[in-house]
């Protein structure tokens, strides 16, 4: 059923469809509407699952980490400092292959203390072993979830997954959604079945001691599952797409691409912009058109390549800064392009929560055009 | 210098809510730093995160304004690098007990030289009212919407386990009693604890019956009990209501310190 609800309550009735066994997390802004919501259906009996208050987000994705090695689908929710105080669980959950679902409502990261939005949280959880999913709107933040349960669960995949979406711009945001009906979830999402659980009858132990000559190979076995994960995550997307109608068969969307010269790469809400700034500069005679990545693990290399392929100009907007190099989403366009012709820009945009209006984009645009890029635009000079 | 010169008069009006209690407290901690005669060169305000933390950003003396949770790691890093400076560090119950427990009571017992002035509002403010380790059972937050279940810390009697060398609670009602306790840890060297008991009217006193601030202080008036009275009772077997606020000094004493001054 369509409603109008905040993005931060969509993405709790996602959870709540999606069954989750065991949630743990901890407040953070702009996180915590979401927690909050799903504190209040536990409560109720709408979700049945058990909901743990925990002291830290150290503390709650230990928690989860646990419950998923038990056996149960998990579910957690955090962004920015919270990311950053779960770095070294996340490895651990990836390593002992635990399809733990999260949440980012992606913010900027301290000092200076910033609570406004950008995706260097997420981003700089790029190596960990998480798949990383970016939504546009509050629809897609929605569907997002269910598809990552299905694929992360999938016993050719075991990995945890991030579905990303930017803080205060969607999870403070009103917008219609359509909500599916437990029974649709269920159908599409079944319940989980571990590939292997603590068991006292059949005793097992995660996260034991790798020789120098084992580690590699596990290293080399995560990259295989993500490796593999573009495929599950295309026919769950395009599965998705046929009982819903919405389609999320491709790891990228297009926007306008059909003959552009000129591509602007972008992950997240900022696409919305970004293709009302399209469809400006297209009136005006201006072959631009919008790639989006949805996923940026595993990054979809092919994707890129063949629909960047016939542009000359790419203007890639990373709203996040990988300091002493470039934006990150920008480093792998660039090596997805390796070898051809293309000019390649990348722009550092937003950090911070800095407004991304549509003529900044038109103006990004002009800039990629004139072959003035690889830069911080809208810097305020004044102040440096 | 009295409590007003130490005022960063272009950051105010703070952004604390009207009626929150965090400005009696810091109003009450400068006036003891005033007293004892601490010139701005040598104190360091030190906090982490949260409405309570936000307090060093109103002082004009040299602070550092942390992540959530470590205000006590990071003192304790200036305190041993350089013993000559005086530390203040402000916290929330949240910060100090929840995320921040273990730097707590690893402090506490090294007893390093600091006075840490923890504002329990009883809940996470900042972030809109979720529950904290001294939201009271039964009492309503966003993330305990039927009442909060789990057992609470007492804070005071948590920092004199671990071996803080001073130790004392009063709320934000008891004003000259918050400020001499506050004043008397200043001047104990080692590990001084003082716990304030704050109102939230917007995380804490909303949900709980005690909508308006003056509820909430006048909650604080009727419900404090100090220490001796509520031993003497203990004794004589008598019963004490389960909210009573214990309010005094707890303990004052010489355990060897980290970080003193040279
Ligand atoms: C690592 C991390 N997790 C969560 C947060 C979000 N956060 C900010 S303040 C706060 C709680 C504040 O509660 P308390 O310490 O009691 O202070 P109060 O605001 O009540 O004064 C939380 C959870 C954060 N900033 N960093
Ligand atoms: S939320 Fe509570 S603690 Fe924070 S400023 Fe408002 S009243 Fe004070």
């Amino acid at each position: 059923m369509r409603q109008i609800i905040e993005g931060s309550h969509a993405v709790a009735e996602a959870v709540r469809l999606s069954r989750p066994q065991v949630i743990a997390a901890y407040p953070i802004t702009p996180q915590t509407h979401i927690v909050e919501r799903l504190a209040e259906m536990v409560a109720d009996g709408e979700l049945n699952g058990e909901y743990i208050t925990v002291e830290s987000e150290f503390s709650a994705l230990s928690a989860c980490l646990g419950a998923s090695a038990a056996g149960s689908r998990v579910y957690s929710a955090t962004t920015s400092q919270g990311l950053a105080l779960m770095f070294e669980v996340c490895f651990n959950v990836a390593g002992m292959r635990l399809p733990i679902l999260m949440t980012i409502a992606n913010r900027s990261l301290s000092a200076p203390l910033s609570i406004w939005n950008d995706q260097q949280d997420s981003i700089s959880l790029r190596d960990s072993g998480w798949l990383q999913f970016y939504a546009e709107d509050n629809q897609e933040a929605m569907d997002l979830h269910f598809i990552a349960y299905r694929v992360m669960e999938d016993h050719r995949i075991l990995l945890p997954a991030f579905v990303c979406f930017d803080g205060f711009i969607l999870t403070h945001t009103y917008e219609p959604v359509d909500v599916p009906t437990q029974d649709e979830i269920d159908t599409y999402l079944p319940a989980f079945t571990p590939y292997q659980k603590l068991d006292a009858q059949n005793p097992l132990s995660f996260g034991m001691y790798a020789t120098p000559e084992y580690y590699m190979e596990f290293r080399y076995m995560i990259d295989q599952a993500m490796q593999r994960s573009k495929d599950v995550i295309g026919k769950a997307g395009r599965e998705f797409g046929e009982q819903f109608g919405r389609d999320y068969s491709s790891l990228v969307e297009e926007y306008r691409m059909e003959d552009a010269e000129t591509a602007v790469v972008a992950m997240g809400s900022v696409c919305g912009t970004i293709k009302d700034s399209i469809d400006e500069m297209r009136k005006k005679g201006k072959r631009v058109g919008l790639l989006k990545i949805r996923t940026y693990r595993p990054f979809p290399i092919e994707e890129v390549k063949k629909s960047l392929q016939s542009a000359s100009t790419v203007a890639v907007m990373d709203k996040n800064i990988s300091l002493g190099s470039r934006g990150a989403v920008g480093l792998e366009v660039k090596d997805a392009l390796f070898g051809s012709d293309i000019s390649i820009y990348d722009y550092i945009v937003g950090l911070g929560g800095r407004d991304i209006r549509k003529k900044d984009v038109a103006a990004i645009v002009d800039l990629a055009e004139k072959g003035e890029g690889n830069l911080f635009y809208g810097l305020h000079e004044e102040v440096l | 210098m009295n409590f007003m010169d130490w005022y960063r008069a272009d950051r105010l009006p703070t952004i604390f809510c009207v009626g929150c209690g965090n400005g009696t407290v810091i109003n009450c901690a400068l006036t003891a730093v005033s007293e004892v005669g601490w010139k701005r060169e040598e104190v360091v305000f030190v906090s982490g995160i949260g409405c309570s933390s936000r307090a060093p950003g109103y002082i004009d003396a040299d602070s550092l304004h942390t992540t959530h949770g470590r205000a006590l790691a990071f003192a304790t890093g200036i305190k041993l690098a350089n013993p000559d400076l005086q530390l203040v560090v402000f916290t929330g119950d949240g910060d100090l007990a929840a995320i921040g427990g273990n730097h707590f009571i690893h402090a506490c017992r090294r007893n390093v030289d600091m006075t840490v002035i923890c504002m329990n509002n009883q809940i996470y403010g900042m972030t809109g009212g979720q529950g904290s380790p001294t939201t009271p059972r039964g009492a309503l937050s966003t993330t305990t919407p039927y009442g909060a279940e789990e057992g609470t810390f007492d804070l005071t009697a948590l920092s004199i386990a671990a071996g803080a060398n001073f130790a004392a609670r009063w709320t934000s009602y008891h004003v000259k009693e918050l400020t001499n306790a506050i004043r008397a840890g200043l001047e104990t060297p080692g590990f001084s604890f003082i716990e304030a008991a704050v109102q939230c009217p917007t995380g804490y006193g909303r949900r709980n019956r005690l909508r308006e601030p003056e509820d909430m202080i006048e909650f604080f008036r009727t419900h404090s009990m100090l220490r001796q009275k509520y031993d003497r009772l203990l004794a004589e077997g008598k019963l004490v209501p389960p909210d009573t606020i214990v309010v005094g000094e707890f303990v004052r004493r010489d355990r060897p310190v980290l970080g003193g001054k040279k």
